[in-house]
């Protein structure tokens, strides 16, 4: 009897959780969140993980939604593993009826290429994964919005050109890379532009995690490059940094990616660091920050220290969250406002994103990021960048903003999409399919 | 009861010379794979499937492979992440660059390089012993790690290392949803699992075993160490190879050589030695257990945490998982030093007596 009437509540309780469940899927938008909060690149995974939270609560919470459709979301640690990133994908995708993901690895990302077209999930990688999927003809689920790998080693390069009065003819560079598929990503730009421009490229691969690189910055030591370019991510960018400093290499002298110039990465250095630049493609402050500090970190809803609200990282993890909000609300201005929209109808907002500095400033982001417009054939939207030098105290703007040479990306994009396509045996899409 | 061979008359060599002496074995294991190929299809959803159950065949049969050599053998070894990245990278080759070539012949055609490579890398067996030879062919990984890192030719030129396979098929059947795969992998898993089953028990399994007991008795009663340990080596990598020509086009169908990192070796390692050395069935459970595990944990605790009205962060979830999982493997290790298959020929033992235990 008494076993039986515990049986008979839990059946109740546990049809009472499906039903009000089932009823709440219906105005809630879900998005999956793969963030690494533990293992080797924590470091760096954490705040961008609590920026893409923050944002997610502040639409929530200023706005009650995207037009009233709330957000609901889940992480899944994958601690940068790749098959620990699939199994994440595979869980999270089950909780709605598609969504966009971002999975802040190239390598997750290169994995997830393969499973998300069949599944109809759109895939934000924004300032990472494959440069060619820029090509929305060819890679119709991928989104690397506001830069790739290409136009980030295109932009550099165009500094370095700048300060060398445009000639960079015999001068030596060092590409000092994280070697694993995203380290790699840029090496087929810098080699054509060292075609093109003539200068001597050298390739120094640091075997991940990237805490040994004592034979790495031998080879610099005898080399003596110019300019030493780091790919590094998570440990591997401090590391670099005391090499350099161990070897007395100028930190004038190098310039690192997007993720290999934020807070995390020079903490630890400190003063030594100073003159080091790197590549940002966020911006800092201004209202959007100013909400989260009001209507999240104050309520007690904020995911991380208040003290790490703005820092670069950070602000990578809101604008990216941003995108994938923008996304869905671009898609119920055409399917249906106040709707929750699935994997496919996301895409096609992804698509046709158009945040000028108008919306942008309306939106609060216009100081975090700058505008940026989409198409069917071209995913990733803007490609601009600014430089920053780190002062021994905080990171301040070394440069305006530069906009990566399409004459010299394009053709490679169209070259390697085509190559993709060739192995995979995908036909572009057509007029039509850009309408669906 | 249920579980006793008496009454099953052997009257012919063929009779007494089965894989299942026993009925009772025989049935349990047929039921068993027919449960896994009819019943499972209906029990599980995409999730299960892809994120589950693949990798578990998957591993399985890696696992599998490296029991012939570390359980059977007794010779150790930290080189079959390298040996599935020769089997994936082989076949990922003839599949591009032979036009039309068959998925299946790819795949085995992966576990043949596998085995030339097991082989080189298996020559200092016939020299060092136990755990320098852990160190010697810890070589293979750093080396094949290397070259499919460098050597731009094996994968194909691509921009950055990472090769991807697509429009799988056998036969004209393509191998595109999950339910497909799975299929397919324990097909792989079943064709193998027998014949290393039947392997083990034949004059070559035997050899094996004596080398492993005690190389220099057996060397004194005429088997030859070299023959024995190579033709370990061989069956090995063979098998894994075709488990990591699976890892990769069926599992992950886009990949890079960190997917068979020295990480893959130690995993294929532990679940050998927590599964049950020289156990088939200990394979299995050894996957099971480094596979599905973590994974249970990881989706129990929030579930446990909801019950008792505390949220579990992300952070402290993964490390509430590695805390558990490692102590349970310290845990199983102190209670069934013989592994996880012990535990189940113990319940096999206790069950040919009951219910009349003496």
């Amino acid at each position: 009897m008494k076993l039986r009437s515990l049986a008979m509540t839990v059946a109740l309780a546990t049809g009472a959780v499906w039903t009000s469940a089932a009823v709440a899927q219906a105005k809630e938008q879900f998005f999956p969140v793969l963030p690494y909060r533990t293992g080797a690149y924590a470091p760096n995974g954490v705040p961008w993980a609590n920026g893409y939270a923050d944002y997610l609560k502040l639409i929530n919470a200023r706005d009650g939604g995207i037009n009233g459709v709330k957000i609901t979301f889940e992480e899944c640690d994958t601690a940068y593993a790749t098959d620990r990133g699939v199994e994440c994908y595979e869980r999270l995708k089950g909780k709605a009826q598609g969504s966009v993901f971002q999975p802040l690895s190239t390598g997750i990302t290169f994995a997830l290429t393969e499973k998300a077209p069949g599944d109809k999930n759109p895939l934000i990688t924004g300032g990472y994964g494959r440069s060619e999927s820029s090509d929305g003809g060819i890679f119709k689920w991928n989104f690397p919005l506001m830069g790739t790998y290409w136009s980030g080693a295109d932009i550099i390069m165009q500094h370095l050109t700048k300060k060398e009065n445009g000639n960079l003819k015999g001068k030596k560079i060092a590409l000092v890379y994280h070697d694993s598929p995203y380290g790699k990503e840029p090496i087929p730009l810098l080699q054509e532009r060292s075609k093109m421009q003539g200068f001597d490229l050298t390739l120094l691969p640091v075997t991940a995690p990237g805490v040994e690189q004592k034979a790495t910055w031998l080879q610099i030591r005898q080399n003596r490059p110019d300019y030493v370019l780091l790919w590094g991510w998570g440990v591997m960018n401090s590391a670099a940094l005391k090499e350099a400093v161990a070897t007395g290499y100028p930190r004038e002298k190098m310039y690192g990616v997007w993720w290999s110039a934020a807070e995390p990465d020079v903490k630890d250095v400190g003063e030594a660091a100073k003159g080091y630049s790197g590549l940002v493609a966020t911006g800092e402050g201004g209202k959007v920050i100013d909400d989260i500090k009001k209507l999240v970190h104050d309520k007690k809803l904020g995911t991380g220290p208040l003290e790490e609200v703005g820092s670069t990282l950070y602000n990578r993890g809101l604008v990216s969250a941003a995108m994938a909000v923008e996304g869905v609300r671009r898609a119920q201005d055409r399917f249906g406002k106040g709707k929750v929209m699935n994997g496919d109808q996301i895409r096609w907002g992804l698509e046709n994103l158009a945040l000028d500095d108008k919306a942008l400033t309306k939106l609060g982001l216009s100081t975090v990021m700058k505008p940026i417009s989409t198409s069917c054939v071209d995913h990733e939207g803007s490609r601009t960048a600014r430089i920053h030098t780190w002062d021994g105290k905080k990171w301040v703007y070394s440069s305006d903003w530069i906009e990566a040479d399409s004459s010299i990306i394009k053709p490679l994009v169209k070259q390697y999409a085509e190559k993709y396509a060739t192995e995979k045996k995908i036909t572009r899409r057509t007029a039509e399919d850009c309408q669906s | 009861m249920f579980y006793r061979e008496n009454g099953q008359f052997k009257t012919s060599y063929s009779a007494d010379q089965q894989i299942f002496p026993i009925t009772q074995d025989r049935l349990g294991v047929l039921i068993l794979i027919a449960l896994a190929f009819v019943a499972v299809p209906f029990w599980a959803d995409e999730y299960v499937f892809r994120a589950i159950l693949i990798p578990f065949l998957i591993l399985s049969l890696a696992a599998l492979g490296v029991n012939v050599l570390v359980g059977y053998c007794g010779q150790i070894s930290l080189g079959s992440g390298a040996f599935m990245a020769v089997g994936a990278y082989a076949a990922y080759n003839w599949f591009v660059r032979v036009e039309g070539m068959p998925l299946i012949a790819c795949l085995l055609l992966g576990g043949g390089f596998a085995t030339l490579v097991g082989i080189f890398f298996g020559i200092p067996s016939l020299r060092v012993k136990g755990l320098y030879l852990a160190v010697a062919t810890l070589a293979a990984q750093f080396f094949c790690d290397w070259a499919f890192l460098r050597v731009k030719w094996f994968t194909n030129d691509s921009a950055s290392g990472t090769v991807s396979v697509s429009d799988l098929q056998v036969l004209g059947l393509p191998i595109q949803t999950p339910l497909q795969k799975y299929l397919f992998c324990l097909s792989f898993l079943v064709v193998f699992g027998v014949l290393t089953k039947n392997l083990v028990r034949s004059a070559i399994g035997r050899e094996w075993m004596a080398i492993r007991d005690m190389d220099v008795a057996a060397s004194v009663i005429g088997i030859r160490p070299m023959y024995a340990k190579l033709s370990a080596f061989a069956v090995s990598s063979f098998i894994v190879g075709v488990a990591g020509g699976l890892w990769g086009f069926v599992h992950l169908g886009s990949w890079e050589p960190a997917a068979f990192s020295v990480d893959r070796s130690f995993q294929l390692l532990f679940m050998v030695i927590l599964g049950g050395m020289g156990s088939v069935m200990g394979s299995f459970f050894g996957a099971g257990f480094i596979v599905v595990l973590p994974i249970a944990i990881n989706q129990v605790l929030p579930w446990a945490g909801d019950l008792v009205g505390i949220a579990v962060s992300t952070a402290a979830l993964t490390h509430a998982e590695q805390m558990i999982f490692g102590a349970l493997i310290v845990w199983f290790l102190i209670v069934e030093p013989h592994g996880l298959a012990k535990l189940w020929s113990v319940g096999k033992q206790k069950l040919r007596l009951w219910p009349f235990p003496h």
